[in-house]
């Protein structure tokens, strides 16, 4: 009845062979992810916004909106 | 009074799994009247625990051994191939309490718990009603919807977030969300 000798060295370095590539791997495909799903398309959408922006028909549209104090909606 | 409350204390503590303190709050109490025996424990010798974490205790579980046991623990001395599994279990019957699988044998408690908790969150239910009808302060104007409809239009006026947001989302050639 005798037990075989239970492993006694080499714990911490055994678990972090596993758990350190298993943990930069998702610290990177979160980043990838967050990069390629939010930073991307973020930066797209504000080049097209800019892209046909026209500064001075939005001013007038909100000038005639009457949110300005500085300038009234014009009288027509 | 004071002998009520601590006989509860007592029970309360005699029922945490983490150490098996015989903590007699109940003699010291009792002392006042002088009838029964008070035994205090005393904590600057060694001490006999259950737990799991630590688990070799400072002594074993039984010190005043019977004739029969004291016979036993002098088998022990010689070659314990001699000893019959019976009397194996009653020298670690000797020397601990409870085995590791009955300290970790799980327990009831956790019903106990919850229903405590969903109880007395039912009851602050109950207090935050009672405060809604009589405690609040009037509505304020600007969460009535009319508000709320000039609120939104303005926010439109000034092109809120025009690139990803609110006005984003809102279609000013038809006057719609798109």
């Amino acid at each position: 009845m005798s037990l075989q000798k239970p492993m006694m060295r080499g714990l911490l370095a055994k678990r972090l062979r596993f758990h350190l590539p298993i943990a930069f791997g998702v610290a990177l495909a979160v980043a990838l992810s967050y990069k390629f799903g939010v930073t991307e398309p973020r930066k797209r959408a504000y080049a097209n916004f800019y892209k046909q922006y026209d500064a001075v028909k939005e001013f007038n549209a909100m000038r005639e909106a009457g949110v300005f104090e500085s300038v009234r909606p014009s009288g027509k | 009074m004071l002998r009520l409350t601590s006989s509860r204390l007592g029970s309360l503590l005699a029922g945490r799994p983490t150490a098996a303190l015989t903590f007699s709050i109940k003699g010291r109490a009792a002392s006042q009247q002088s009838h029964e025996v008070s035994e205090a424990l005393d904590m600057s010798r060694p001490m006999y625990y259950d737990r799991v974490d630590m688990p070799l205790p400072d002594k074993p579980y039984k010190d005043v051994l019977s004739e029969a046991e004291q016979k036993l623990k002098q088998k022990e001395k010689g070659p314990w191939s001699q000893l019959t599994n019976e009397e194996k279990v009653a020298l670690y019957r000797l020397k601990f309490c409870q085995s590791y699988s009955e300290m970790k044998a799980p327990s009831a408690e956790w019903k106990t718990v919850l229903g405590g908790v969903l109880f007395f969150l039912g009851f602050t239910g109950l207090v935050v009603w009672w405060q809604r009808i009589y405690v609040y302060p009037p509505r304020p104007r600007t969460l009535e919807d009319d508000w709320k409809a000039m609120q939104l239009q303005r926010m439109l006026d000034m092109r809120i977030n025009p690139v990803e947001g609110l006005s984003a989302k809102w279609d000013y050639d038809k006057g719609q969300w798109k």
